[in-house]
C-alpha cells in the first residue's frame, strides 16, 4: 500500500482525542468539535532500497555543472569534506547515519584516485562541539578510528581567527568569512542531511563553516521578520543573504560539491509507533502502547525521562541523495522534501495549537530550555508553512510543553544568562540587540564554545530571533503545562489546561474561533491557500 | 514602666538556640530569655547624661541574633547583664538643660565609647572620631557593653520608661525628618559607615566621582534586607558612578533595592553570573577571573563569605557588613588573589571628598534625601513583642523589611501595613 498524503481532519463529536507531544510525555486532548481541525502530515515515503548504490550513483552522474566526483579527485590535491553536526537529524537515526554512508563512499573514491590529504570538519557554525560519541555514531568506527587519532577529524571553530579566511564582502555588503581549510582546499565536499525545507543549499557551506563576523548578517531580528517563513526560499531573506554569500564563495575560486541527502518521516521506532498514527486508526496495541508508556513516564523522575527520550534512535531512512552543484542539487532536495511534508490546508485559523516534543536541533542529549521552547514553537514549527502561516494576522498560538526553568550548564551558559538578564529587560527580537555584542564576544564563552560543548555565546540570540515573525504576526502566545514564572519570563501566558488556554486565547481573537491543530509526528509543511 | 528585660539564664538562652533552629529566626523568643517587666527608669551615671524617652524602637539583626543564642560567643566580654535590648530609638529628651531642652527629639548613637565612659585620656580608636572602634567599651564607670541596648547600666530602647544616654550620643533630628525615618537613622549610619568602607580604596583618588576615561568602581550587594538596602542607598548617594548590582532574594526587596538605587537587582542565585558578565571575566575553580572591585556581604554566613569572595576580583575588597559567626570557608582564594576582607561595624567619623563628616550626619543627611523611612513595613506595641520578634525575624519572607516598637504611652495598636 503505498503511503496517503497529508489530510486535514474536521473534529466533530465523534473524533477522537488529540495527542499532543508534552516535553517528555503526551497529552490527549479533546478539541470543540465543529470549529477545529487537525493537519495531519503525508505517511512516511518509501526508502531507496538500495541506498549505497543510490549514493554512488548520485556521485558519479552529478546535476548541475559538476563533474563526476571521481574525476573531480587526483593525487596530491587537499580534500576537504564537511559533514551536518548533530542538530541532524531529530531524533538522532539509528546507525548507520547517512553521514557515514556518504563519506565512506567519498573516501573510498578518494583513496582509487591516490588522494591522501583528506580532512574531515563537521559544519558547527556557532553550534556545540560533538562528542567523541556522537561523532563516532554519525561517522561510524571505521571513520573515526581512521581519522581521529591522527587529528584529521576536526570540528568548526568559528573563533579561532588562525583556521578562518576572509573572503570578501557580498554586493548587499556582507561579510564571508569562512574555515580556512574548507575554503583552501582544492575540493570541499559537503554532506548534508535535509530534514526541513530551511536546510542545505549554499547555508551549508555559507553558515555552516562560517564565522560570528558572517553569520551575524543574516542571523538577525530584520533577516528573520522579512523571511516569510525562511522554509520557503522563495520568501525567504536567510535564503537570500545565504544564496550570495555562497556565489561570492563560488567566485573565490572555492570548489564545492554538495551531497544532500533527505529522509522520510518514520520518525519514531515500534513502541512509540501510536505517536504517529491518526488517533481514530489505534489499534488495540497502539492503545496499549500509549497507556503502558504514559502510566511509566508519569511515575518517573524528570531527570530519568529525558535520558529516556534522548536514547531514543529513530528508523528514519534515506529517500533521496542528489549531488553535484550546490543550487541544482538544492532544487531537487527541495522537491524531496516537499513531497515528504506538503499539506494542502485552505484557510488560515484564529488559533494554531501544537504540540512540543522533547527535542530541538539544539538539546540532543540536553535539556531543552525555555528558549528552545520558544524557538521550536515559533520559529521551526509556526514557520513551517508556504503561502501564509497557517495562523491569521493577530491570531493566537496555543503550545503545550512543561517548559522547565532549567538549563543544561555545560551547553547553553549563555542561555541562562540570556534568560535572566536579557528577557527580564525586553522579550522584543528588535529590541534584544543591543546585548547581542556583549554575548558574541564574552571571553567565558568564546572559551566555553572552543573548549567544551557549549553552544557560542550568541546563539540564545538567534533563538529569539528565529521568533521573529511569528512574535511580529501573533497576538498572542500561550503555553499549556509550563512553568509559569519561566512562561511569564518568555512573555508569554502559563495556562494549566487546554480549555483555559481556549478561553484566554478567545479575550485576544473573539468569540467561537477556529482553531487548527498541528499533528506531529509525521513532521508536516503546510500550503496554505 | 514595662520594658523588655533580656537576663541572663542559661537554660533558657539554650533553649532558645534550639528553637530558632527549628523554628526560624525571631522564634527562640517564644521561649527565651526576654521578659517584659515593671521596671524604674535608669538613672543618670554622671554629669552630661540625659533621660531619653522612646518613642520608635527597631528590631534589628543583631537582636534576633541574640536572642536566638546565635550572637558569637566572642561578644560575651561586650555585654552586662540584664540589659533592655534596643538600640536603634528615636526619642524626646526628658529633664534636659539649655544644651538639650527636654522634648528635644534626638536619635540615640548607641555605641558606648571612651567619651560616654568618662575614659581620659581616650583611646586611640576614640581619640581618631572612630567610636565604633573603642577599645574600652568593656570597661570604665559603665557596666560593660558595646552599645546602649547591651548594657545594664543605661537602659535600652524597648522600654517605656527609657534610657540615658551621654550628650555625645544624642543627635537632633531635623523637623523635615518624620519618626520612621529617624529611627532608621541609626542603621543607615552603620550602612553609610560600611558604603564608605566599601569605597575606601576609591576616596583617596576620588575615582567612584568622577566619569572620566576609568569605568567606574562595580560593587556588589549580597543580600537585601534592611541593611542590603540602606547599603545600596548609601553606595548611590556617596558613591558617584559606582555601579550597584544587587542580590535580592524576595520581588519586593528587588523592587526597593531598583528604587533605592542598585543598577540592577537579581536573585541570590543569579548575581554571581551578573557580575562575572559584567566584568567579562573567565571562571576557574568557581570564581570568577576578575570580578566585582568591590563585594558588600550584608549576610554574614559562611555561604555568603564564600559567595562574595567567588566574585570579588583579585585585590579587590570584601566588606562584611552583615555580623557573621563561626564559619568555616575555604580562605585560599583570598590568599592567592589578594582580596582584603574588611569588617564595617557601626559608625563614628568618615572621610568624605576630602572632609571629615560625622557617619549620624551623613545618615540624617542620607535617611531624609533617600525616604529611608519607607523601610519601616510595621509597629508594635511593646506588649505584643513576642509577635513583633517573629515578624522582625521573617521579614524577607513576609514582605516586610525594618519591624520597629512604637512606645508612644497609652496607645495600644496594632500593627500597620501589615501585608
Ligand atoms: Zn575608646
Amino acid at each position: 500500500m503505498s503511503p496517503r498524503p497529508g489530510f486535514v481532519l474536521d473534529v466533530d463529536r465523534s473524533s477522537p482525542p488529540t495527542l499532543f507531544w508534552h516535553g517528555e510525555g503526551y497529552r490527549l486532548e479533546k478539541l470543540p468539535p465543529g470549529r477545529s481541525r487537525v493537519v495531519y502530515g503525508p505517511e512516511p515515503l518509501r526508502s531507496l532500497d538500495d541506498p549505497v548504490t543510490a549514493i554512488r550513483d548520485a556521485l558519479c552522474n552529478p546535476l548541475g555543472e559538476s563533474e563526476p566526483l571521481p574525476a573531480l579527485l587526483r593525487p596530491g590535491m587537499r580534500l576537504t569534506i564537511a559533514f551536518d553536526d548533530v542538530s541532524l537529524p531529530l531524533p538522532p537515526m539509528r546507525s548507520p547515519d547517512v553521514r557515514q554512508l556518504v563519506i565512506e563512499q567519498v573516501l573510498d573514491m578518494a583513496a582509487a584516485a591516490g588522494v591522501d590529504d583528506v580532512v574531515l570538519v563537521a559544519a558547527l557554525a556557532l553550534h556545540r562541539r560533538m562528542t567523541d560519541a556522537e561523532l563516532r555514531h554519525a561517522l561510524g568506527n571505521r571513520i573515526f578510528d581512521a581519522f581521529a587519532p591522527h587529528g584529521l577529524l576536526t570540528q568548526h571553530d568559528a573563533e579561532d581567527p588562525s583556521n578562518l579566511v576572509y573572503l570578501g564582502r557580498t554586493d548587499q555588503g556582507e561579510d564571508v568569512e569562512l574555515n580556512r581549510r574548507a575554503a583552501t582546499s582544492d575540493l570541499l565536499v559537503y554532506v548534508n542531511i535535509n530534514l526541513v525545507a530551511m536546510d542545505g543549499g549554499h547555508k551549508s557551506v555559507a553558515t555552516g563553516l562560517a564565522s560570528y563576523r558572517s553569520i551575524r548578517h543574516h542571523h538577525n531580528a530584520r533577516t528573520m521578520q522579512q523571511s516569510r517563513s525562511f522554509m520557503d526560499q522563495h520568501h525567504s531573506e536567510l535564503h537570500s543573504s545565504n544564496w550570495r554569500m555562497g556565489r561570492l564563495i563560488a567566485s573565490n575560486g572555492v570548489k564545492v560539491f554538495q551531497v544532500e541527502t533527505t529522509l522520510n518521516t518514520d520518525t519514531f521506532p515500534e513502541q512509540f509507533r501510536f505517536l504517529q498514527r491518526r488517533e481514530w486508526e489505534w489499534t488495540i496495541r497502539d492503545r496499549a502502547a500509549f497507556l503502558a508508556s504514559s502510566t511509566a513516564l508519569g511515575r518517573t523522575p524528570d531527570k530519568l525521562r529525558r535520558s529516556i527520550f534522548q536514547s531514543i534512535k529513530s528508523p528514519h531512512a534515506m529517500t533521496s541523495v542528489q549531488a553535484g552543484e550546490v543550487e541544482a542539487v538544492h532544487a531537487r532536495t527541495t522537491q524531496s522534501v516537499y513531497a515528504q511534508q506538503l499539506v494542502s490546508v485552505s484557510g488560515q485559523t484564529d488559533i494554531l495549537t501544537m504540540g512540543l516534543p522533547y527535542i530541538s536541533p539544539y538539546n540532543v542529549d540536553s535539556i531543552m530550555n525555555p528558549i528552545l521552547v520558544a524557538c521550536l514553537g515559533l520559529g521551526y514549527f509556526f514557520n513551517l508553512y508556504r503561502g501564509k502561516p497557517l495562523v491569521r494576522e493577530g491570531g493566537v498560538v496555543i503550545m503545550s510543553h512543561p517548559t522547565p526553568w532549567a538549563f543544561h550548564p555545560g551547553h547553553h551558559p549563555s542561555y541562562i544568562d540570556f534568560f535572566e538578564n536579557v528577557l527580564a529587560e525586553t522579550t522584543d527580537p528588535l529590541q534584544i540587540g543591543k546585548f547581542e555584542e556583549a554575548y558574541a564576544t564574552d571571553p567565558w564563552y568564546v572559551h566555553l564554545y572552543r573548549t567544551g560543548h557549549a553552544y557560542h555565546g550568541v546563539h540564545p540570540f538567534y533563538m529569539w530571533y528565529w521568533c521573529a515573525h511569528a512574535l511580529e504576526h501573533l497576538g498572542g502566545v500561550i503555553v499549556v503545562g509550563g512553568d509559569r514564572a519561566a512562561v511569564r519570563r518568555l512573555g508569554f501566558k502559563p495556562a494549566s489546561t487546554l480549555d483555559d488556554a481556549l478561553e484566554m486565547a478567545e479575550d485576544v481573537v473573539g468569540r467561537s474561533p477556529s482553531i487548527t491543530h498541528v499533528h506531529n509526528p509525521p513532521l508536516l509543511m503546510a500550503d496554505v491557500t | 514602666m514595662k520594658g523588655l528585660l533580656f537576663e541572663r539564664n542559661l537554660p533558657r538562652f539554650a533553649a532558645a538556640r534550639v528553637v530558632s533552629a527549628i523554628a526560624g529566626s525571631g522564634r527562640g523568643s517564644a521561649v527565651g530569655p526576654l521578659r517584659l517587666v515593671d521596671m524604674p527608669s535608669p538613672e543618670l551615671p554622671g554629669p552630661g547624661w540625659y533621660h531619653v524617652r522612646p518613642i520608635l524602637a527597631g528590631i534589628c539583626g543583631s537582636d534576633l541574633a541574640t536572642l536566638d543564642g546565635r550572637a558569637s560567643r566572642y561578644f560575651e566580654d561586650f555585654v552586662s547583664f540584664p540589659f533592655v535590648p534596643g538600640h536603634e530609638v528615636v526619642g524626646l529628651v526628658e529633664g534636659g538643660d539649655a544644651a538639650l531642652p527636654s522634648g528635644t527629639r534626638v536619635v540615640l548613637e548607641p555605641v558606648l565609647g571612651c567619651i560616654a565612659r568618662d575614659i581620659h585620656p581616650p583611646c586611640n580608636a576614640c581619640a581618631e572620631g572612630h567610636t565604633g572602634n573603642c577599645e574600652r567599651v568593656a570597661f570604665g564607670h559603665l557596666a560593660p557593653g558595646l552599645q546602649i541596648g547591651y548594657c545594664a547600666d543605661t537602659g535600652g530602647g524597648w522600654s517605656k520608661g527609657g534610657l540615658v544616654a551621654h550628650a555625645s550620643q544624642l543627635h537632633r533630628v531635623p523637623d523635615s525628618l518624620d519618626d520612621d525615618s529617624a529611627v532608621m537613622v541609626e542603621p543607615t549610619a552603620c550602612a553609610v559607615h560600611a558604603a564608605l568602607r566599601a569605597l575606601e580604596p576609591w576616596e583617596s583618588t576620588g575615582a567612584s566621582q568622577n566619569s572620566g576615561e576609568a569605568s567606574p568602581p562595580m560593587v556588589a550587594v549580597v543580600g537585601s534586607g534592611t541593611l542590603g538596602l540602606t547599603t545600596i542607598a548609601a553606595l548611590r548617594h556617596f558613591g558617584g558612578q559606582v555601579v550597584v548590582l544587587a542580590g535580592a532574594k524576595y520581588s519586593h526587596q528587588k523592587e526597593m533595592a531598583i528604587a533605592l538605587g542598585a543598577d540592577v537587582a537579581v536573585s541570590p542565585g543569579e548575581l554571581a553570573r551578573e557580575v562575572r558578565r559584567r566584568s567579562r571575566s573567565l571562571v576557574a575553580s568557581g570564581h570568577s577571573t576578575s570580578g566585582a572591585d568591590v563585594v558588600v556581604d550584608c549576610v554574614g554566613t559562611g555561604e555568603s563569605i564564600s559567595e562574595s569572595l567567588a566574585m570579588v576580583r583579585p585585590r579587590g575588597r570584601v566588606v562584611l557588613v552583615g555580623m557573621p559567626s563561626k564559619v568555616d570557608i575555604d580562605l585560599a582564594s583570598l590568599w592567592h588573589r589578594e582580596v582584603g576582607l574588611v569588617g564595617a561595624y557601626a559608625y563614628g567619623t568618615e572621610q568624605l571628598s576630602g572632609r571629615t563628616r560625622s557617619t549620624f550626619d551623613l545618615a540624617i543627611e542620607l535617611a531624609g534625601a533617600a525616604g529611608i523611612g519607607r523601610l519601616v513595613s510595621a509597629h508594635y506595641p511593646l506588649e505584643r513583642f513576642e509577635e513583633a520578634v517573629a515578624h522582625a525575624g521573617a521579614a524577607g519572607r513576609r514582605g516586610a523589611a525594618k519591624i520597629v516598637f512604637d512606645l508612644r504611652a497609652p496607645i495600644v495598636k496594632g500593627p500597620t501595613n501589615e501585608p
